[in-house]
């Protein structure tokens, strides 16, 4: 049987690299982060439309109050990670790089919860729509990193029937070990949450996905698991495991249609803190206001699993561990493959910040870097889990040939850094291929205005030889 | 004879034949083309760069003659080339003037902080992509010259600071610098507005002040001293109405920031107001 599966796998498994694991802080119990006296969280903290805020300035706020909400479908609501006073309502920094509207709350350091906040009756029972509006309500999104409203995932349409969720616990960048804590620790919570998910979306099968390289995680979840078709999955410990597609192939053997999502071939997939944070919010009523960050790298004194409140200021967590040892090159929000390195420690943590990773300026790469040529080895080509051609993808956005980048389906890349990291010239590709997206998706919408102007054009014309 | 007599007229005879030949096949098999493609093609700029929306410049000469395409098809070339393509065509050249590029910002390395030390690709577009930029200043020019690197007619200079100039009598108002900006900086601006506004922050005055040194501070100085009510502070930046203002140059002498500047007319223009002084 096991040999089998082996052989199956390494059959699906197509592409990835295998950067050093660098667990450095996988022995490090999840514990309490700082308490601040000050958070800043932003309006917009997902994948959507940003927030609109629902308190001013000088209003005091309740731990687990919602301060920001939208209208749109595709969106998620925040809420004060704190009780205190809203102090100011402006533009701060912000992980993406650029400032984005933010409430700065001051803290009184009571923690008095916001009323109405307690236990759901028993979900299991509870209606389908009914647990959507309440992880829409707890503002709960993808946990993993990319931060996609989970109640939209929790939606397909009725014609998309799911047969399993999978529960992603991968957690394939490196240095990052808070996904692996929560399976050691938490286990009993992240099935909860999974049983929530399936029975919002009406599945069978629950899958919990876990890398070959955390024998003690399988252990865990192998022993909290009950025998009610729920089932613990091997993955090869190669990087991108955890992408949503990757695992979906890797797990059902299934692809995901290009541009389509896992829905599409009967499949939700959800980050293991994702479904900690769904059960936390039928167990206790708390919305999603913290969220746990691993510290690591050799540019900061201590390495910890934090549980961080949302909004803490990424330099107090940075204190909190020891401070900054030695003269740091890079601050990293997330892994180091698709994290965003910083340009200030004044950013808050955000529901997306996985990871909080300082490196010193010798072991991280930050010089000039020369002039980059393709050599056409194809090592990107082979190591591209979604089977494109990063090389060309690269050639063509650099020379702004947008044209050609449709063939090659650009917007399928989910820019896993693969094929940057095995590129023997250190061309940036992923870069460039960001650069692409933008450039086609541009042109594309150009050259929609001008055919819909011309075809009114047409009309015109028609119309007024009809009446001529 | 000798040997080479015999070459030359053996291979003499081969090159008659395969003349002949050559000559026979371009009457039998001769393509007809309008004989106005080869003349629209010297009127047209030539430089192939697209901007009119065909993928070429040919492409577009023949979407012209069949109608397709209007006497303006090249958006590069501009008035001249819509006029000789007109010519042409023998149809009047009936095109409103273009306008012509404007760079919303005036900071170069010296007058604008960074935030951030970038290393990687020489492109705007690239640099943009990452943490929005290494200028503290989140709508201002990178300066790393993508506009320039579409330019048909080479308007657009960067200098050493990053500072851009855009030669307003190159520039025929094509548009692509427009569609390549990710900041959305530049904007075309009717040929003879001579002030204009150089900044397109729309970050409040202290904290714009903050990370440059010529930025709109929004102070409204230039508003209340203009007296037809044609500048306007519009998010934090201040906004001129081309239509209203009438260039007395009075918002240029209250700006505390530098932000509102005079330009030098295009040499169109100096000849325009010459040519009545001398009549």
């Amino acid at each position: 049987m096991g040999w089998a599966d082996n052989l199956k796998r390494s059959l699906l498994v197509k592409g990835g690299v295998h950067p050093p694991a660098s667990k450095l802080a996988a022995g490090v119990k999840i514990s309490d982060g700082p308490k601040p006296k000050r958070v800043l969280i932003p309006l917009s903290q997902h994948v959507g439309a940003a927030c609109e805020p629902l308190v001013e300035k000088g209003d005091r706020v309740l731990l687990g109050q919602k301060i920001g909400d939208s209208d749109s479908y595709i969106s998620a609501p925040v809420h004060s990670s704190v009780s205190g006073e809203v102090t100011s309502i402006q533009r701060f920094p912000h992980p993406s790089g650029r400032d984005v509207l933010t409430v700065e709350i001051s803290s009184d350091g009571e923690d008095a919860p916001a009323p109405g906040l307690g236990p759901a009756p028993d979900p299991l029972s509870m209606e389908p729509g009914e647990i959507r509006r309440r992880v829409r309500e707890g503002g709960i999104v993808g946990l993993g990193g990319a931060v996609f409203p989970t109640h939209v995932k929790l939606s397909p349409p009725s014609d998309r029937p799911i047969e399993a969720v999978i529960v992603n616990g991968a957690e394939c960048e490196p240095f990052l070990t808070g996904d692996y804590r929560l399976m050691l620790e938490r286990g009993q919570d992240i099935i909860h949450g999974a049983r929530i998910i399936r029975r919002a979306v009406g599945a069978e099968r629950i899958i919990i996905a876990i890398e070959q390289t955390g024998p003690k995680a399988i252990a865990a979840m192998r022993e909290a698991v009950p025998d009610d078709g729920i089932e613990v999955f091997i993955l090869p410990g190669i990087y991108p495991q955890g992408a949503e597609k990757t695992l979906v192939k890797t797990v059902l053997g299934r692809e995901v249609p290009s541009g389509g999502l896992p829905m599409d071939v009967g499949a939700i997939v959800d980050n293991v803190g994702t479904c900690a944070a769904i059960s936390e919010l039928f167990l206790t009523g708390m919305p999603l206001t913290r969220r746990i960050v691993t510290v690591a790298g050799d540019g900061v004194a201590g390495r910890a699993n934090l549980e961080v409140r949302i909004g803490t200021v990424v330099r107090e967590v940075i204190d909190f561990c020891g401070g900054l040892s030695g003269d740091p090159g890079k601050v990293i929000l997330g892994g180091p493959m698709m994290g965003l390195a910083q340009y200030t420690m004044d950013v808050p943590v955000t529901k997306a910040t996985g990871g909080i990773l300082v490196f010193k300026k010798g072991s991280v790469f930050c010089e000039e870097p020369g002039h980059f040529s393709c050599i056409r080895c194809g090592r990107c080509v082979r190591r591209c889990p979604m089977n494109l051609r990063p090389y060309l993808l690269g050639s063509y956005s650099d020379a702004g040939m947008w044209d050609h980048l449709e063939d090659l389906y650009i917007n399928d890349c989910m820019e896993c850094g693969s094929c940057a990291y095995i590129c023997p010239t250190k061309n940036p590709l992923v870069q460039l291929i960001k650069v692409g997206k933008e450039g086609f998706n541009r042109r594309k919408r150009k050259m929609e205005a001008l055919a819909e102007k011309a075809s009114e054009e047409a009309e015109e014309k028609e119309n007024a030889g009809k009446t001529a | 004879m000798s040997l080479v007599w015999k070459a030359a007229l053996a291979l003499g005879a081969l090159a008659f034949f395969f003349g002949v030949l050559l000559a026979i096949a371009y009457l039998r098999f001769k393509v007809e083309t309008d004989p106005r493609l080869d003349e629209l093609l010297e009127a047209v700029l030539g430089s192939n760069c697209g901007a009119c929306g065909y993928p070429g410049c040919e492409p577009a000469c023949e979407a012209v003659l069949a109608g397709e395409a209007g006497v303006d098809v090249c958006v590069a070339g501009g008035q001249k080339c819509a006029e000789a393509v007109a010519r042409i065509m023998g149809v009047e050249a009936s095109m409103g003037e273009r306008g012509v590029a404007l760079v919303h910002c005036q900071g170069g390395l010296a007058e604008s902080a960074p935030k951030a030390v970038y290393h990687g690709i020489d492109s705007c577009a690239a640099a943009d992509k990452i943490a929005g930029g290494f200028k503290a200043c989140d709508y201002g020019c990178l300066g790393l010259g993508t506009c320039k690197s579409v330019c048909p007619v080479n308007a657009i200079t960067i200098d050493e600071d990053r500072r851009r100039q855009v030669d307003r009598d190159r520039c025929t108002g094509c548009g692509l610098c427009v569609d390549v900006c990710p900041r959305s900086l530049i904007e075309l601006v009717p040929r003879d507005q001579q002030v204009l506004v150089m900044c397109n922050s729309a970050d409040k005055g202290a904290k714009a002040k903050k990370v440059c040194s010529v930025c709109c501070i929004a102070c409204k100085k230039c508003e209340k001293a203009c007296e037809f009510d044609a500048i306007k502070v519009v998010d934090n930046c201040a906004r001129i109405d081309f239509e209203k203002c009438t260039q007395c140059g009075k918002c240029i002498e209250v700006c505390p920031t530098d932000v509102l500047v005079r330009v030098e007319p295009t040499a169109a223009q100096r000849k325009k107001s010459k040519a009545p002084t001398a009549a």
